[in-house]
């Protein structure tokens, strides 16, 4: 490629903003938290000791740690599981009708922008133990709602919202996948006799596995970042700890509780947590996806 | 060749409007909330029509302090707003300035600066956010635009999408320029940007979204309720020091809110979804 020679100065004018912001905003606090994680702070910040790994001992063996991971599992597993069929059926059905695909995507894509604080608190509302429209349903069907007493149901309702909002980001992208996807190949398949079930199972469903794959990825980092919102406004990781992500873990101990030293190994561990899981994505079903 | 079932398709109709009738629920329910005073609403179960306040409650929480929080709605919106513009314009002008240093110079530390911008998108800042708070909060920047804006503008998604989009510029134009005269800035105002029209909207849509739908950074830095976002807002009112949820306000706030981001991804879907599609793969 061509460049600029001769310019020395210019370069570093135009990358100096960039630069000035993540060094201060992103080098020096993600430095803090490596040296916090390592230490013993007492909370008014005043001493510091050395502690090496005393605080992630610390917070592995917290019984109330295991048990945020494991919600965190369930929770994620669940939202990435469920945005991820539901917004393949849709995009299926959607792109069938070939006429109206484009008409289906916009009513179908506004929830994306939806703040996922704002969907936990429509959902909130809907489930409302006294005047919720979707817990008098169940009531009569025998179920008594209360999520902010049943820890299974509060589970449930960040799930539903969360769910919710993902659904139309997974389905814009399955929609571009399936329109991708060369019509002779189905066309033929047609002639051979296989039906739509079986063409969906031998030739789409492999042909998207790029974008199925990619979307897993995503989900995941939804489920354990951007969803902090949609359960601080309606759970607050209650009742109990039943809704305590990791994430939300984090911000308990650090902001609420004042722990920096655990807060901040709590980081890194999930720091390292969404590394690894992305690198095992990568590893293992990168060998079963066909590009 | 007929391997389409007209059955099918209209099944497949029925299907989808189905749906769309199912994701449309909450904000009716919202809706049809928000026009009724709260004595109504705890009479029983949420009604599924509009009641006789209109659009009372919207007006009543645009123009007055709302309940504990001291501020009026129109004053959340309005810190929502500049949150997303500052940064969704503050990530799009240093992502192509930066972009442009590195593809289109040979300078030394180059590749440094290349890994040190790469680094940034491992880790979001929810991860690293109480060292983040300490950082701002040393700086004063806490309950201020600026603390809203900075921290969230350094990451270098926007950087490595301008990076991928100059990669693909045909080395010609940039001899083509040279042999004119072209020096640097006017090779990037005249020619480069006119190019990336496309790609700056798109980014736009999504980061104006990524930055009006913010919580959990503008919930920490924000104890003035002055500059506290539409978002942040809605725990505070729905949970109230009363016991009786006033879901009217609630729900009128929350449509209030996601009315703007809905709006932009409606109007600019075209952008928004080649912005997704082209970048994120």
């Amino acid at each position: 490629m061509t460049t600029f020679q001769r310019h020395r100065f210019t370069p570093w004018l135009l990358l100096a903003p960039q630069l000035v912001v993540i060094a201060v905003f992103f080098f020096w606090p993600a430095s803090q938290a490596l040296y916090q994680s390592l230490y013993v702070q007492d909370p008014f910040g005043l001493s510091a000791t050395f502690a090496g790994l005393d605080n992630f001992i610390q917070v592995l063996v917290d019984p109330e740690y295991r048990r945020a991971l494991g919600v965190t599992v369930v929770f994620s597993a669940s939202v990435a599981l469920l945005a991820l069929s539901v917004a393949l059926l849709l995009a299926v059905l959607a792109d069938r009708v070939v006429k109206g695909a484009r008409g289906y995507r916009t009513l179908l894509v506004w929830p994306y922008a939806v703040a996922p604080a704002i969907a936990g608190v429509l959902w909130m509302f809907l489930f409302d133990p006294t005047l919720g429209v979707l817990s008098a349903m169940l009531g009569t069907l025998g179920v008594d709602w209360n999520h902010r007493l049943d820890g299974g149901q509060a589970l449930a309702l960040v799930i539903i919202a969360s769910v919710w909002k993902q659904v139309s980001y997974n389905f814009v992208f399955f929609l571009a996948g399936l329109q991708a996807i060369p019509k002779s190949l189905l066309e033929a398949a047609a002639i051979d006799a296989a039906g739509p079930w079986k063409r969906f199972w031998t030739i789409t469903f492999p042909l998207l596995s790029p974008t199925t794959f990619f979307l897993l990825v995503m989900n995941t980092t939804y489920a354990f970042f951007d969803t902090f919102g949609t359960i601080d406004a309606t759970t607050g990781g209650g009742p109990g700890g039943a809704t305590r992500t990791l994430i939300y873990k984090v911000f308990e101990d650090g902001f609420v509780g004042y722990d920096l030293g655990a807060s901040a190994a709590q980081s890194v561990i999930l720091m390292l947590l969404v590394g690894a899981l992305t690198l095992v994505q990568f590893r293992y079903i990168e060998r079963k996806v066909h590009y | 060749m007929r391997y389409h079932r007209p059955g099918l398709d209209l099944l497949s109709h029925a299907l989808l409007l189905l749906s769309i009738a199912m994701f449309l629920f909450p904000v009716w329910m919202a809706l049809t909330a928000a026009t009724h005073t709260r004595a109504e609403l705890y009479t029983g179960i949420a009604p599924l029509w509009f009641g006789g306040e209109g659009i009372d409650n919207f007006i009543a929480v645009l123009r007055d302090p709302v309940g504990r929080l001291g501020v009026s709605v129109s004053q959340l919106l309005f810190n929502s707003l500049v949150m997303a513009l500052g940064i969704a314009v503050g990530k799009i002008v240093i992502a192509i300035l930066a972009a442009y240093a590195v593809v289109f110079f040979r300078f030394r530390g180059r590749m440094l600066c290349f890994w040190a911008i790469f680094v940034t998108l491992m880790l979001p800042v929810e991860v690293r956010i109480m060292p983040t708070y300490q950082v701002v909060s040393d700086l004063g920047l806490l309950n201020s635009y600026a603390g809203l804006i900075l921290p969230l503008i350094a990451s270098a998604t926007a950087t490595f999408l301008f990076r991928q989009f100059y990669l693909t510029v045909p080395p010609e134009l940039l001899e083509a320029a040279r042999v004119d005269g072209a020096g640097p800035w006017k090779f990037l105002c005249d020619i480069l940007l006119p190019l990336s029209k496309t790609n700056v909207a798109a980014l736009f849509v999504i980061m104006f979204l990524y930055g009006w739908n913010q919580y959990l950074w503008p919930l920490m830095i924000t104890t003035d309720t002055a500059y506290t976002t539409a978002v942040v807002s809605l725990k505070q009112m729905a949970t109230g020091g009363d016991n009786l949820v006033p879901w009217q306000t609630v729900m009128a706030t929350a449509l209030l809110a996601l009315l703007p981001p809905v709006a932009v991804i409606v109007t600019m879907q075209r952008y928004f979804v080649k912005g997704l599609v082209d970048s994120e793969k």
